[in-house]
């Protein structure tokens, strides 16, 4: 008996003292989208090196950032799918945009090089609806000439949870298809009506799973496709003209975003106009509280995104995210981060 | 009968058939078992190097990394389950065994540590989530070590009351029969006497929730960086291994065979320590 | 007796008094603290009981009884029923059993009777130690090793070969890809089959050697013992033990969300993608607000009263063989 309580003594004064060294804790915790995950976690790394201050990011998806910061366990949320002006008022949030990218369909299909391929927006939507149901199907075929599509059942891939990357996705859909706005709409979490559409957590889940199984098709952030060497697809934008998907691209599609239009900031930059742009192409935002309950984490969350504004855009451009410019930043602090009170 | 009678051949027929599908079953359902650990080895050894122990988790798109943070996180939350776990369960065993005949309450007790001990873990962390984070504000260790507390408790609990049922009773009533009080025989001569089993019950508890990851998805979350603060999300093994699992990155999925195989060799390890040292001193 | 004696008497007399006394209190201290915690399990188990309606009771209230056989889970409608994650789970923990259960059988039954001796009690521990495995592993053997291998060498040539009949042909239709609660429901069953196999061997040695050695001693063949002495005499355990193992299924949350695919609709085909209750609660809680929340709670009520009920009658089962060992 004596063993043991010296033992449990001496595993509670351990467990006491580690609680002391706080040193290497971090004090900022935000959580949501998985879209800008990659970003943010470099920006993380490197702000960690600067200034010792850690940033513990969890992409649980943009309904889970929402979640978690309207219950006030988080510092910040991230969400794709931006939030309304009357929603934020009514939640006491401010909300900004910290960075953009691009939602590529990507797919598995042997034989074929990333970006070969094409598909139009009408298309994608018939894949995603089930109505076109295998790779050799006379639509796909005569998008791509002189190519041997395989006779191969598509498995559609969708997020299994609420997401940001889905809300623009079916954004997107709704836009360019009558029937898919009809039918499903556009939301975070839908009913996806493929029969044989499968599920994954975050875009890592979707990225993996089209990995996994042969004949896939799904949507994912061009980060993830572009670590992973993903197979995209080229797709047709408003102008009609085929693009494929880097930060140039999305850069276009964000070139003439009006961004005060909206409360809350929260445009659609979906199907832009532009030779050069990408159809899909978003912002990620943050939603933070105007009153914090913890003053000194929002305070530090805002000094980060201050800082990956200024020193984040050669990261930022590495993963073909694309930064914001410093006109847009330098009016975020001004007319939004001004809202916050601390 | 003549062995050469058709119901004897009948009856040796069956015979044969019947152990021969068993056979083949048992080898079917062994090979695959054995397969099974064959991947989990063959993968997690392939995967593991010492960087792993000195450094943290990496970001999605980095190279190399290790989990030095999750398996420092999940030493706390489990050492402080077991802190918490070991005298509750333990007192609560005692109570079952020395006092649980004249109980009502006693059988009732009995019946729902056994369901509890069944109970699918992830409603647990519903529950936990409901008292512990959402009316705190945060994610916490603390509230993944009440988690695993609750699954850890019964299983304390039923192997102490049934180790100490093991001690003769002649032991107890010669304790009283030299005027000791009833608190001093329960613990220091019955408690004292079935303590290796009851360190078996604790080594098994532990091993059970070492590999549960369900309970600490909605209490601990997660954390990428190493911290050793309870009151915040800490990172552990399995929320670390079912995130990185279902990745596409190469060095996640790497790292998530290695955390598995460490899992299943503290598991294993703490099973077979129990084991050996059950056998050795059982009080029979 | 000299007046010195009499008061020393008395002095020890008191001292023995006191020091019962002290006993007494002591004795009752021991007894409430060890009763009190030994009521915390009791006050646990009501807790949780207690949150879960609580925070499902909204649900209710919105949906009424519909909620359970509703087929639909509309998060944008805010339109919720069990059905789907209920049927999915169901399935699994199905397929599971009937895969694991007459495996697990030949296991036990190698073990009690064809066993030689030095390879029983190795084998033995061997199976006790697989049954510890945590349950990620196995999901994650599902996601990188069986689900290929299923889908190439079972699903497709099942496929091809059964897609052009008339009336079963539906059945086998849908994309290939390894997973699905087929998918899901066999590897459910990698992982309750050491379990099963271990409470099956457990209760198969209960049986007296005499009745098994009186039928042997009649000239009955091993598979005979086994079925006419064996199986009768263990009937309610061995049941209970299947049913702890399907208790163990229907819970189960890492196994099952990595194979199963994730898609909140029936399944229509063999191959089709489903989910489960605890899968749903997996991927959907950090996420889920007002009426959403509410009903993940609801679903989570609704799994705990299906393993209790499940594993109420298991146990019920194993106490009665129990009390039938003493022969």
């Amino acid at each position: 008996m004596n063993g043991k309580r010296h033992f449990l003594k001496s595993l509670a004064a351990l467990a006491l003292s580690a609680s002391a060294l706080n040193a290497w804790a971090a004090d900022i915790t935000g959580a949501g989208a998985t879209f800008p995950f990659p970003i943010y976690a470099k920006w993380a790394e490197a702000y960690k090196a600067a200034s010792g201050v850690g940033l513990n990011y969890q992409s649980i998806g943009s309904s889970g950032g929402i979640r978690q910061i309207r219950a006030k366990t988080v510092t910040f949320g991230a969400t794709d799918a931006p939030l309304k002006g009357d929603e934020l008022d009514k939640d006491g949030l401010i909300q900004f945009p910290a960075i953009i990218g691009g939602t590529v369909p990507v797919i598995n299909l042997d034989g074929f090089k990333p970006g070969e391929l094409r598909i139009t927006g009408t298309v994608l939507a018939d894949i995603y609806l089930g109505v076109i149901k295998n790779w050799n199907d006379p639509q796909l075929v005569a998008l791509n000439p002189g190519k041997n599509l395989p006779n191969q059942a598509i498995t559609v891939v969708h997020r299994a949870d609420g997401s940001g990357t889905t809300f623009n996705f079916t954004d997107y859909l709704s836009t360019v298809s009558k029937t898919w706005a009809e039918k499903v709409g556009k939301n975070a979490a839908v009913k996806w009506p493929a029969d044989t559409s499968v599920g994954g957590k975050g875009n890592e889940g979707v990225a993996a799973n089209v990995n996994r199984v042969k004949g896939a098709i799904g949507y994912v952030e061009y980060a993830y496709v572009k670590k992973n060497n993903m197979n995209f697809l080229q797709m047709q934008n408003a102008d009609g003209k085929y693009v494929s998907p880097d930060d140039l691209t999305f850069a276009a599609a964000a070139a003439g975003a009006d961004w005060f239009a909206v409360p809350g900031m929260g445009i659609s930059m979906v199907n832009a106009k532009g030779a050069t742009a990408w159809p899909i192409s978003t912002a990620s935002f943050i939603l933070m509280y105007k009153e914090p309950g913890d003053k000194a984490a929002s305070q530090n969350a805002l000094k980060f995104f201050d800082w990956a504004f200024k020193n984040g855009r050669k990261m930022a451009e590495e993963l073909d995210y694309v930064p914001l410019p410093d006109a847009l930043t330098q009016q975020i602090r001004q007319r939004v981060w001004s809202q916050i009170k601390h | 009968m003549t062995p050469s009678s058709p119901l004897y051949r009948r009856r040796r027929l069956t015979n044969w058939i019947g152990l021969g599908l068993s056979m083949t079953a048992m080898a079917l359902g062994l090979a695959v078992l054995f397969w099974i650990l064959y991947v989990l080895f063959a993968n997690g050894f392939a995967a593991l190097e010492w960087s792993m122990f000195t450094h943290d988790t990496p970001a999605p798109g980095s190279e190399g990394g290790g989990l030095r943070n999750a398996i420092v996180g999940s030493l706390m939350i489990v050492g402080l389950t077991v802190l918490v776990s070991t005298p509750i369960g333990i007192l609560a065993g005692v109570y079952l065994c020395e006092y649980g005949d004249e109980s009502r309450t006693a059988a009732l007790t009995r019946f729902v540590t056994d369901l509890m001990l069944s109970a699918p873990s992830i409603v647990l962390g519903l529950f936990v989530y409901a008292i512990a984070v959402a009316t705190v504000g945060r994610f916490s260790g603390y509230a993944g070590s009440l988690a695993l507390s609750l699954i850890a408790i019964p299983v304390v609990m039923r192997t102490t009351e049934n180790m100490l049922r093991l001690v003769p009773g002649s032991l107890r009533e010669a304790a009283f029969a030299l005027g000791a009080p009833r608190w001093k025989v329960a613990s220091m001569v019955t408690l004292r006497a079935a303590r290796s089993g009851v360190m078996t019950g604790l080594l098994l508890a532990i091993a059970r929730i070492s590999g549960e990851t369900a309970p600490l998805l909605f209490t601990a979350l997660n954390n990428q960086f190493f911290s050793t603060r309870m009151d915040s999300p800490m990172a552990n093994l399995p929320v670390v291994i079912f995130q990185f699992a279902m990745s596409p990155y190469d060095n996640w999925v790497r790292l998530a065979w290695a955390g598995a195989l460490l899992i299943t060799l503290t598991v294993l390890g703490l099973n077979i320590v129990a084991r050996v040292f059950f056998r050795d001193r059982s009080p029979r | 007796m000299s007046p010195a004696q009499d008061s020393a008497t008395r002095s020890t007399a008191k001292e023995v008094l006191s020091i019962a006394r002290q006993q007494r209190l002591q004795d009752f201290l021991f007894h409430r603290v060890t009763q009190f915690f030994s009521l915390l399990v009791l006050v646990a188990l009501l807790g949780i009981m207690g949150s879960l309606v609580y925070n499902a009771w909204p649900t209710f209230e919105a949906m009424g009884g519909r909620f359970f056989w509703h087929v639909e889970w509309d998060i944008v409608n805010e339109d919720f029923g069990a059905a789907i994650a209920v049927i999915g789970t169901l399935l699994s923990a199905s397929i599971a059993l009937l895969l694991a259960v007459p495996l697990a059988f030949g296991v036990a039954v190698f073990l009690t009777e064809t066993c030689p001796p030095w390879l029983r009690r190795p084998l033995g521990t061997a199976i006790e130690l697989l049954a510890a495995v945590p349950s990620i592993i196995y999901g994650m053997f599902g996601l990188f090793v069986f689900a290929p291998l299923f889908a190439d060498y079972v699903q497709m040539p099942l496929k091809s070969l059964m897609s052009g009949m008339p009336l079963v042909g539906s059945l086998f239709g849908g994309a290939t890809n390894g997973m699905g609660i087929l998918a899901a429901g066999i590897v459910l069953a990698f992982m309750v089959l050491p379990f099963i196999a271990a409470v099956m061997r457990d209760v198969f040695e209960i049986t007296p050697a005499i009745l098994r050695e009186s039928a042997y001693g009649l000239g009955c063949t091993t598979w005979e013992v086994v079925r006419e002495v064996v199986l009768p005499y263990t009937q309610k355990g061995v049941v209970g033990g299947i049913m702890l193992g399907l208790g163990r299924a229907l819970g189960e949350t890492m196994a099952v969300t990595f194979v199963i695919g994730n898609a909140n609709r029936l399944p229509t085909s063999v191959f089709s993608p489903g989910t489960s209750i605890a899968s749903v609660l997996a991927n959907e809680f950090g996420e889920a607000q007002g009426l959403h929340f509410s009903a993940l709670f609801a679903l989570g009520l609704l799994l705990f009263i299906i393993t209790f009920v499940v594993l109420a009658a298991a146990k019920t089962l194993i106490l009665r063989a129990e009390k039938a060992k003493g022969l």
